[in-house]
């Protein structure tokens, strides 16, 4: 049985076989693949098909089943439970939702509005960008799926509790006037055909894939330097084990970035194979995606800066204690 | 004799925050409203206090004659011909 499982994780979700593909193809072009640059474009080639490959897969699936949950109805759901059900329910839902994050403040008054709670409202916008169905699959790919599913239910736990810390705190007036007196709209629902969500999920595909690629490419880019130009060294004494800081220091630079996840999985694989620690690493990740300038910005039309300072701060608590954590606990997943 | 008063649009907007899924709604609808004939001009409004006073919950957004008839959707140019007609 553990064959099997060891099948599915090196070839399935590794892709280990394209890697060789791509590195015997190169090897008859003549290339030394024991060389340095040899080594790195077998791994920038092999890393960008296979991410591009699961991300087509990835989106399309996870769009069929987003197509499910647009966002009127996981407001109608979220409307159906309350206290911490309800923020679990909303950290849920956030990453089951699409939406486009330039709609996150039509979505937060659109919430606010049904009557959702403000923490409610946060569980949901903590979990949407951090905690992503498509990126599951693709950690399973990198880090093998302990680690996926633990990421995960960290992040919902950091929505969920970063929500109820919010709601607790009854900053309801710091939403900005203009969201608490607006009146929403609401259109009747026309329930999808298999062939209008198929169609959904093609478009869904053909457009991440336009927006992310370029971030695919640079993140693979960055992977390929560290795999193979960065000394070990360097990497374990600023994010391995003996460094103490590494966590914080992840996650106060992951902040200010802005990167798609995908873009940021092969620099996390890299980083990983050099000597970082687990934590530190998963740490920069979520930094990266839940926290970014962009949205950070976008939200300031929405909260007002109380507010918005709760909501930086409560996450990059959160996340550096779950880079802690996972760091103290890498041996069960390694 | 009176002349039969034929029911014409007056205003199609697009409402969003000027990402590229608001834009390529604005360009369908510009092709969707030169298809359909039509001479009204096609608002693209980004500023989020005016899209919100409008109601909107999701973005982008599509209206005819100030009735959102689309949310959270980038319509095709084809889909758009529908609602004008419609």
């Amino acid at each position: 049985m553990s064959g099997v499982s060891v099948f599915i994780q090196k070839q399935i979700l590794g892709m280990d076989w394209l890697r060789v593909l791509v590195g015997s193809l190169l090897e008859k072009a003549g290339l030394d693949l024991n060389g340095k640059m040899g080594g790195t474009i077998q791994f920038f080639l092999y890393d960008v098909l296979k991410i591009t490959i699961l991300l087509c897969l990835l989106i399309f699936l996870v769009s069929y089943i987003q197509s499910f949950f647009p966002p009127e109805r996981s407001k109608r759901i979220m409307g159906k439970f309350h206290g911490i059900g309800a923020n679990i329910i909303g950290a849920l839902l956030g990453t089951v939702t699409p939406f486009c994050s330039c709609s996150s403040i039509p979505l937060f008054m659109g919430f606010t509005s049904a009557g959702l709670p403000l923490g409610v409202t946060f569980s949901f916008l903590i979990s949407s960008p951090m905690v992503d169905l498509g990126s599951l699959v693709l950690l399973m790919s990198i880090f093998g799926w302990k680690v996926a599913v633990v990421y995960v239910l960290v992040g919902l736990v950091i929505a969920v509790t970063g929500g109820t810390i919010i709601e607790h705190l009854k900053m309801d007036d710091q939403v900005e006037e203009f969201i608490r007196n607006a009146h929403a709209v609401s259109l009747d629902e026309k329930a999808m055909s298999v062939k209008e969500r198929v169609g959904y999920a093609r478009e869904q595909v053909a457009s991440t894939f336009k927006k992310v690629f370029p971030y695919i490419l640079i993140g693979v880019g960055i992977g390929a330097v560290i795999h193979n130009w960065i000394p070990e060294r360097w990497i374990v004494a600023v994010l391995g084990e003996k460094n103490p800081l590494g966590v914080i220091l992840a996650t106060i630079l992951g902040i200010p970035m802005y990167a798609d996840i995908f873009g940021t999985i092969p620099v996390a694989e890299a980083l990983l194979m050099k000597g970082a620690e687990l934590g530190t690493v998963l740490s920069f990740m979520m930094a990266v995606t839940t926290l970014s300038l962009p949205s950070i910005i976008m939200l300031r039309k929405a909260v007002k800066p109380k507010l918005l300072g709760t909501f930086v701060l409560v996450c990059t608590l959160g996340i550096i204690i779950v880079g802690y954590l996972f760091n103290a606990f890498q041996f069960l997943f390694i | 004799m009176d002349e039969e008063k034929k029911e014409t649009i007056v205003s199609v907007k697009v409402l969003g925050s000027g990402c590229s899924h608001c834009h390529k709604l604005y360009e369908n609808a510009q092709k969707a409203v030169k298809n359909a004939g039509l001479s009204c001009p096609v608002d693209y409004v980004t500023d989020m206090e005016k899209v919100i006073g409008y109601g909107v919950t999701s973005t982008p957004a599509f209206m005819i004659d100030d009735k959102i008839v689309s949310m959270g959707k980038v319509l095709t140019v084809k889909e758009i011909g529908k609602l004008l007609v419609g």
